[in-house]
């Protein structure tokens, strides 16, 4: 064989070790997006009677909660970026990060200062890397969340929340989350959210109906008191779970393409490994039919 | 309106249990609630412990909640609890 033809067929080999590889990350991520998907359409229905609630709360009580009443003079806010434990799809964390630092960037000309927490290790890295201050991270399981790990942002969220900004030196006066909406199985967008201090967003469920005046057991600052810790966790764990539902949407798009790419770079291979194989082939034909009438001359010449 | 109450039972990961209900008591941090189908709307804090259903087909359910809160209103009775089964 041919050096140029060993050379062709050893790249093929390993675009094919390649391309079997992203086809199974391909299909992992499939099957997956539709589990986290079904996870996302379980939990809203526990986030519709929260947002239901602490709607009602807020609008028929004139209570100041410190979850709900913004900060006069601002000085700190806390920045949660929700991103991907591993890479291998596309631009998902990029994105999310990106949209991060826009954020970062909007509360400093408001002249606040801000605190990273981070969800997921391409985040902590990106931070790391470029030695910013990180205020708390989390890993280990973005592409599969559960209300056990939400509970433990939160918890560090809002205790940074209501310790005084003015004298504690982690307090802060907002709290912003980023995440990946998960539109569809092609469109996922990066979204900065304001979660504290409360803008209740109704959804849409809910706004079509009245309230009907709730009585509040036992009053209404204390519903809200044990209300809005459990609404933040909701929140952060609906922004979870969409994130990972987008986290595998992205993979399986990115592992598509890689797939895509793979099987035309086999195509074009093979064309130039036939090509080479004929060349080869045509250049011995040559040389046997050379050697066979210089033979045949030189036999004549003799006679 | 209806003689029963829609009882949804939810817990954040999944929806737990719904159906129709006669009547559902739960404890909340003051006392012992019962609610009945007319009960005006009510948004109470749980204490942990058990929330008993009285299903309209003559069963009863039971669960066990942590963290949780009862709203009732027009007779829909939505039971939110952090760990429920």
């Amino acid at each position: 064989m041919g050096a140029q033809l060993r050379i062709y067929r050893r790249r093929m080999r390993s675009v094919k070790a390649t391309k079997k590889i992203t086809k199974a990350m391909e299909l992992i991520s499939a099957s997956r997006i539709v589990k986290a998907q079904q996870r996302v359409a379980a939990s809203s229905p526990y986030a519709n009677e929260l947002t239901r609630a602490v709607t009602a709360v807020a609008s028929f009580s004139s209570t100041n909660h410190p979850l709900t009443t913004p900060s006069e003079n601002p000085r700190r806010a806390a920045v949660l970026i929700i991103t991907a434990d591993r890479g291998m799809a596309g631009a998902y964390s990029n994105a999310a990060i990106k949209e991060g630092d826009q954020l970062v960037m909007a509360l400093r000309e408001r002249g606040l200062a801000t605190e990273a927490y981070l969800v997921g290790r391409k985040a902590v890295n990106y931070y790391r890397f470029r030695s910013r201050k990180i205020a708390g991270s989390w890993t280990g399981f973005s592409d599969n969340p559960t209300y056990a790990h939400a509970k433990e942002v939160s918890e560090a969220l809002i205790s940074a929340f209501l310790a005084d900004a003015e004298t504690v030196e982690t307090g802060v006066d907002e709290l912003h989350i980023v995440y990946t909406q998960f539109k569809s199985m092609i469109t996922q967008i990066p979204e900065a959210r304001r979660m504290l201090p409360l803008e209740v967003v109704e959804s849409e469920a809910t706004s079509s109906t009245l309230l009907p005046m709730y009585e509040f057991e036992p009053n209404a600052a204390e519903v809200l008191n044990s209300l809005l810790p459990r609404y933040i966790e909701a929140r952060v764990f609906n922004a979870m779970l969409q994130s990972a539902a987008s986290e595998h949407a992205a993979r399986r798009r990115a592992m598509k393409s890689a797939t895509d790419n793979a099987d035309e770079l086999i195509k074009s291979l093979t064309r130039l490994a036939n090509a080479a194989r004929q060349a080869e082939i045509t250049q011995e034909i040559s040389e046997i039919v050379g050697g066979a009438d210089a033979l045949a001359s030189a036999s004549a010449g003799s006679e | 309106m209806s003689s029963n109450l829609t009882v949804e039972v939810v817990s954040p990961e999944k929806r737990v249990w719904s159906g129709e209900a006669t009547m559902v008591s739960a404890r909340t941090l003051e006392g012992d609630l019962g609610v009945l189908p007319g009960h005006a709307p009510l948004l109470g804090v749980l204490a942990d412990g058990k929330v008993s259903i009285k299903v309209a087909d003559g069963s009863s359910q039971e669960f066990n909640i942590h963290g949780g809160f009862i709203s009732v209103s027009n007779d829909r009775v939505s039971i939110l609890g952090e760990a429920s089964d």
